[in-house]
């Protein structure tokens, strides 16, 4: 694994949250969230299992709609926008489900085609085709093509469900556990992807994990979130050399076992 | 770790998750008819879709159709035989079929066999994100999915219906050359000699009508499916369940709108 050098631009915000709150019925999940992404960052989150992460990059993206708070994503308050203006909006973030999410009646290449037919109506048959190998080929997985989700190993889902997303050029990449389920080998290949994309397309990311080597080697900023509150934000010595005892609980869990 | 609080409830918790889920069904029929007229259609989707449902419920209606025709000659026979009517039998059969057993006999084996397929395809989807997945690659999965499935139900249910009805004429004639000799030309005529063109319009309006119904139901149970696998097959039980009981419902009310139009 390689030195992170991304170039971060601090002047700008590219996800600001304030205040944030979710409930489902009476179980409160998220309470008082403050976040703020730069734009070139990436930004691990960390937390138990339970404790909302999945559903804040959900609300990032308008999948989920918030009950309190402020959700500033590209200068945009994502909850104020409908129709058309969401969908200029979502084009611009990457989303990659932690169960990978491709279309199971589809073979590869028509999973990561199909957000480019939708989407790019001027594009040539030829020129989706070339699309989808360029960004096949920079997942590694040059000749799978004609595979059906349902034939591939859980990595190579998890790097299609990453190549659908980055087939229309996003500038903020969300990724949903992207290494958890894999053997140690596939997760640092994993790790090299996000890394490389980030240096490609230039991208800000939020990398939701519960991989303390996943989060180290990617994130320039580590978030751990407890309690439906981020509890230690900071690089990932600032984090891990605090006192705080959930956080040493977090990391001890993670080394001893 | 999240927190637990109370919540009030306006009645209870089970009649407002009813009066919820009502709403919510009302809601996502509603969507339809602002949807469907808008771009982009998805032609090719709905083609593709009209396709698969027609050929999966072919053979099944098929062999439906025309058992239901020999075995309702076949039990007509003796009661019309007894009042020295059997030159009837051709247009009692024609009403039965054309104006009742035809469009419902299809409208159910539809909404076993295409209704569940698409509460189960959808709440697949829907379990596993990957409605989630098309709405955040900016892609209207109602638009995609809801609208093209329930556009293809009801274009292609009304087309089963005519073809379920010629099917099992066919088998009436069938059972009346055996016993009789006529031709099928003149069986076909006098089938439908007391059938008014209001008629054949009640019959495929119901056929319309149960097909949307087959639709709806189906895409919205696939599109609320919680809870993993189990879920979906839940989605797909439901679909059948609650679609059947909606066509009893429509038939009925159908019929009798059909008949204050005849006595103007
Ligand atoms: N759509 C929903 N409806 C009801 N409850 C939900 C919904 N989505 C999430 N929850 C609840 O919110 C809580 C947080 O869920 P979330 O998926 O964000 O956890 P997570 O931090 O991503 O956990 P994991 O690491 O296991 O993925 C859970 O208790 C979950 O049951
Ligand atoms: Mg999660």
């Amino acid at each position: 694994m390689k030195e992170l050098h991304n170039i971060i631009h601090r002047e700008e915000t590219v996800i600001s949250i304030t205040g944030l709150h979710k409930s489902f019925g009476d179980l409160e999940v998220l309470r008082g969230v403050d976040f703020n992404l730069f734009r070139g960052e990436n930004v691990a989150v960390l937390g138990k299992s339970g404790t909302g992460k999945s559903v804040l990059i959900k609300i990032i993206v308008g999948l989920l709609t918030r009950d309190q708070g402020e959700v500033i994503v590209l200068g945009q308050h994502i909850d104020q926008l409908v129709g058309k203006e969401l969908d200029t909006l979502r084009l611009r973030i990457g989303f990659s489900f932690q169960s990978s999410a491709l279309y199971d009646s589809m073979n590869v290449h028509q999973n990561l085609a199909f957000p480019l037919i939708m989407n790019r109506k001027t594009m040539s048959k030829a020129e989706i085709d070339f699309a989808v190998d360029e960004v096949l080929d920079s997942v590694g997985l040059a000749n799978k093509n004609k595979q059906m989700p349902s034939d591939l190993s859980g990595g190579q889902r998890k790097r299609i469900g990453i190549a659908r997303t980055l087939i229309l050029k996003p500038e903020i990449m969300l990724y949903d556990e992207p290494t958890s389920g894999l053997d140690p080998i596939t997760s640092a290949e994993i790790i090299d992807l996000i890394n490389e994309v980030q240096e490609r397309y230039n991208t800000s990311s939020v990398i939701i994990t519960h991989d303390l080597t996943c989060a180290k080697n990617t994130a320039n900023r580590i978030a751990m979130l407890h309690k439906g509150r981020f509890l230690k934000v900071g690089t990932f010595d600032e984090v891990f050399g605090s006192e705080n005892e959930q956080v040493q609980g977090f990391f001890n869990y993670n080394f001893i076992r | 770790m999240a927190f637990r609080t109370k919540k009030q409830y306006i009645l209870s918790k089970g009649l407002d998750e009813y009066f919820k889920g009502v709403h919510s069904a009302w809601k996502f029929t509603g969507l339809f008819f602002k949807e469907v007229f808008k771009r982009p259609f998805h032609l090719r989707e709905v083609i593709n879709q009209s396709f698969e449902i027609g050929l999966k419920s072919l053979p099944l209606i098929s062999l439906t159709g025309f058992i239901v025709g020999i075995v309702f000659t076949k039990q007509s026979r003796p009661s019309l035989e007894d009042f020295g009517a059997t030159s009837w039998l051709p247009s009692l059969i024609g009403i039965a079929i054309v104006k009742a057993l035809g469009p419902l006999v299809t409208a159910l084996i539809c909404a076993g066999k295409v209704g569940s397929g698409i509460g189960a395809e959808l709440g697949s989807m829907k379990v596993t994100e990957q409605i989630d997945a098309m709405e955040v690659s900016a892609i209207n999965p109602y638009k995609y999915l809801v609208v093209t499935r329930v556009l293809a139900t009801t274009i292609t249910i009304p087309v089963l219906a005519l073809y379920c009805s010629f099917v099992a004429l066919y088998g009436s004639y069938l059972n009346v050359h055996a016993e009789e000799t006529s031709s099928m030309i003149a069986f076909y005529q006098s089938a439908f000699k007391t059938i008014s063109f209001l008629d054949i319009f009640t019959s495929v309006t119901k056929s319309i009508v149960f097909g949307f119904t087959i639709g709806i139901v189906g895409t919205y149970k696939g599109f609320n499916a919680t809870q993993g696998t189990r879920g979906v097959g839940r989605a797909a039980n439901q679909a059948v369940v609650l679609a059947m009981f909606l066509i009893f419902i429509e038939e009925v009310l159908i019929v009798q709108v059909a008949n204050w139009f005849r006595f103007f």
